[in-house]
């Protein structure tokens, strides 16, 4: 484990009890001393601490100083409208590859006269160069020396206000940059977890002095990488290189709703990205197969990897689990995965393969859990 | 009470032994979800898998300390799985089996032995 990476928090996360494991290339903090469904509850009631400074921040700065100039060529890359992206806001998006898989998820925010992009950290090395590669136009730099925090949950607003007064203000996806004792904090309104709360860029040298300042808050408990799992499969929210990846569409995945209409079939900026080919003819006609919720009857959960079958016997498997655990806040096992459409409806059986038997599970909307956004 | 490699205490009641984990184990495996108990009146080997254990995160195998017969299960743990954390040493039980030789209970370690382990 020599080759591990710190977090800039690394000896916060060990005053705080963090237990470590390897992630992403990351010594990181799986769960604290609370443990990982008390963590998840805790968000889900109060407030939640993420340090995910392990994820990739970039700028992308366009080289005529045109932000338009930058947002075309960001949509070279992404099948999203980056265009029409007001200045202040964000929007969740993917890169896409030749093939219509999917690169890796990220989200975009217009900041007037740049972009900042975030992307998970497994991938943010390959993404940079694929930006760099890709936006000649603009140039494209991995921001440094800052962590990245993310607040979560009912009291995240109320507790973030005490120290930033207007962001209670903010809505869902709202960006600004706001002062804090001399740094500048970059703060959307998002997450992910499914409840309302911040993500929070602060420049290492204050990172800490701010994260003590929002752990001080009675409201407000450090979360593991454990309970950040569950609260995002409750969400039905997407982990890279699980429920997504370069073998799953944007349209196989259900992420039809973060391809706006600007650049579908018929609209002002239509394809243009790669593997529009197919991601187009996708949106029309519908993908063989999506990324659907899944409620195993019983308290099993259904781990990742577990095989789907259409009958309680007999047949080869007709689809997979992608993420699959126990969601704390519904009391149950819950599971995303992957099967043919004519299975993709709400109410329809099917059968997970749990250690040698097939145990019933119900086809289920997402999320799990209704997401409580400011919107 | 003796202890194996695998973190499972082995409790001595008549001709009977009861298997649980350990505290140490539960702290470990995190917040159990799921006990998946074998059916009463099943033969096992010695390392047969005989509980699954699911914690918020994984699943983890409990195997049969030593070769005898299931004769009695925790049902409770089937509703209530967090007794596994909240007293693994009592309510939090697994199984009692039938053992034909109690001997075979000598290898394992007593509690300084397990504790020397763990620490």
């Amino acid at each position: 484990m020599a080759d591990l990476k710190r977090l800039g928090l690394h000896d916060l996360h060990l005053a705080l009890g963090g237990k470590m494991v390897p992630f992403a290339g990351y010594d990181m903090p799986v769960q604290y001393p609370l443990g990982v469904l008390k963590e998840h509850l805790h968000t889900r009631t109060a407030a939640g601490l993420f340090d995910v400074s392990h994820m990739g921040q970039v700028i992308v700065a366009p080289k005529d100083g045109r932000i338009e100039t930058a947002a075309l060529a960001l949509e070279r890359l992404i099948p999203v409208d980056v265009l029409g992206l007001a200045p202040g806001r964000q929007r969740y998006g993917f890169f896409t590859d030749a093939a219509g898989g999917i690169l890796d998820d990220l989200m975009v925010t217009n900041r007037g006269d740049h972009l900042y992009v975030v992307v998970n950290a497994a991938c943010k090395e390959a993404d940079l160069a694929h930006m760099q590669a890709g936006l000649p136009d603009c140039d494209v730099g991995m921001v440094g020396g800052r962590a990245l925090l993310a607040l979560q949950g009912p009291e995240a607003a109320a507790v973030l206000s005490r120290l930033i007064p207007d962001t209670g203000d903010f809505a869902f996806m709202d960006h600004g940059i706001r002062p804090w004792q001399g740094v500048d904090l970059w703060i959307s309104r998002s997450g992910y977890t499914g409840e309302d709360g911040y993500e929070i860029s602060v420049p290492d040298l204050a990172a800490r002095a701010f994260a003590e300042r929002l752990l001080a808050d009675p409201a407000v408990q450090p979360i593991g990488l454990g309970a950040r799992d569950s609260l995002r499969l409750e969400a039905g929210l997407c982990l890279y290189g699980h429920d997504i990846d370069t073998t799953t569409s944007p349209v196989e995945g259900a992420l039809t709703w973060a391809m706006q209409k600007a650049r579908r079939t018929g609209g002002a900026r239509a394809g243009g990205f790669p593997g529009a080919d197919r991601i187009l003819r996708e949106l029309a006609e519908g993908a063989a197969r999506s990324r659907v919720g899944l409620r195993p009857e019983g308290r099993a959960p259904m781990r990742e990897g577990t095989l789907l079958y259409a009958a309680p016997e007999g047949g080869d498997p007709v689809g997979r689990i992608t993420s699959g655990g126990f969601g704390p806040s519904l009391d149950a096992p819950i599971a995303m995965g992957y099967l043919p459409s004519p299975l993709c409806v709400r109410g329809t059986t099917v059968y997970g393969d749990v250690r040698g038997k097939r145990l019933p599970a119900t086809v289920t909307a997402l999320p799990f859990r209704p997401a409580t956004y400011k919107r | 009470m003796k202890y194996t490699q695998e973190h499972e205490w082995l409790r001595v009641e008549g001709d009977l032994v009861v298997v649980g984990i350990t505290a140490y184990a539960a702290e470990q495996l995190g917040d159990v979800v799921f006990v998946e108990l074998p059916e009463i009146e099943t033969q096992v080997a010695q390392g047969d898998e005989v509980v699954v254990i699911e914690s918020v995160k994984a699943a983890s195998d409990i195997l049969a300390p030593v070769e005898g017969e299931i004769v009695e299960v925790n049902a409770k743990l089937s509703d209530t799985p967090g007794l596994v954390n909240e007293d693994p040493l009592g309510d939090g039980w697994m199984f009692k089996m039938k053992v034909d030789d109690l001997a075979a209970l000598d290898e394992f370690m007593d509690e300084d032995e397990y504790n020397d382990m763990i620490a």
